[in-house]
């Protein structure tokens, strides 16, 4: 089966965010009542496995190896079947 | 081993940068010195040919995901049997700027208990953020176990620039306290941001350049054989690479980059 994995890489809660930070700031000079940003990545991948339970096994594994570094990151991962 | 015998590797990869000046440092020391491409190592498998291996500065594959993640793995995935071996050997191993963020991301570095599954550190953007290039002063806090500066003494301040986005070196934040003991227990911190006159920097810009926990610039593992530091040691080797050569009348003949450089061909010829 295909499944459509998303994988949402993010600072964890108390670090600091120069990049949110700064586009924070810009927001608020352009007007937005903005009280935070944070700044994170998404990734979007296709995967072949053979059940969603498998899907999600590979994508935390990719997130361990690579994608995240559990230093300073959390990810999040939402999985959909292809239709 | 004889000095002449000593074969470093200086490896690259689409992004790096200042390998021949990296290169051209280690050949003034009267070593062996090749710039070799990753892709060679693993075509060939002969990394064991050599006895020091550098990872240099630069932005490898376009510091995509993290900055040093997509090498570090790669490099684990392609050549990871020799790299064990290399490192089991007490082959040294340095990674300047990127290449520190490359050896922190495969968890070679601080490699407290070996070389760890995941990164056991970070390298995050700077704070202030954006590129930050100036000279800055570093403090050796090394006690003796880094091969690379045991000969530097301990609270010398060397002058030698930085050139980064993402520097700011970090723990996870609930363990941070315990493993910078940890750090000074196994003699692993090996540099800190400080001032001209020598006082930490305590966290302020532009003494630290980029926001890093207890102003540290450069830590080695726990046996002391590899080594990262986010300052540029080959770009302050010569002279007449120091900013200020031109309202000089006098000047030593090598900038303090070479004292970084130079300790490991100590090693070498002591131990092998």
């Amino acid at each position: 089966m295909r499944y459509h994995v998303k994988i949402e890489v993010s600072l964890k809660p108390g670090h600091s965010d120069p990049e949110g930070e700064t586009t924070a700031r810009l927001l608020k000079e352009l007007g937005y009542r903005v009280e935070a940003v944070n700044v994170g990545k998404v990734y979007n991948v296709v995967l072949e496995a053979a059940s969603r339970k498998e899907a999600k096994t590979k994508a935390e594994e990719m997130c361990k190896r690579l994608l995240a570094n559990p230093t300073k990151d959390d990810y999040a991962i939402a999985i959909e079947e292809e239709k | 081993m004889k000095r002449e015998e000593v074969k470093v590797c200086v490896l690259r990869v689409g992004g790096t940068n200042c390998d021949a000046e990296t290169k051209r440092a280690f050949e003034e020391l009267k070593v062996q010195a090749d710039i070799v491409h990753a892709n060679d190592v693993v075509r060939r498998r002969n990394l064991l040919e050599y006895h020091v291996l550098i990872f240099p500065g630069g932005f490898a594959h376009g510091d995509y995901v993290r900055a040093g993640a997509i090498w570090a793995k790669w490099i684990l995935a392609k050549l990871g049997t020799e790299l064990k071996a290399f490192v089991d050997e007490n082959r040294p191993i340095l990674g300047i700027c990127n290449g520190f963020q490359v050896l922190v991301e495969a968890g070679l570095l601080p490699g407290f208990d070996g070389m760890s599954l995941y990164p056991e550190a970070a390298l995050a953007t700077n704070l202030p953020p954006g590129y930050n290039c100036r000279w800055i002063n570093l403090k050796q806090e090394n006690r003796g176990k880094c091969v690379f500066t045991r000969h530097i003494p301990k609270g010398k301040t060397l002058y030698i620039p930085v050139a980064h986005s993402e520097g700011r070196f970090m723990f996870v934040k609930q363990k941070e306290k315990q493993l910078l003991e940890r750090l000074y227990e196994t003699d692993q911190l090996v540099f800190r941001y400080c001032s001209k006159n020598g006082e930490y920097a305590q966290g302020s810009f532009p003494a630290n350049p980029n926001g890093s926990f207890h102003d540290i610039a450069g830590i080695c593992n726990s046996e002391g054989t590899i080594f990262g530091l986010m300052p540029h040691p080959e770009r302050a080797f010569y002279w007449w690479q120091q900013p200020d050569w031109t309202k000089q009348m006098q000047m030593p003949q090598y900038g303090d980059g070479k004292l970084v450089l130079e300790g490991v061909i100590e090693y070498l010829t002591k131990k092998f």
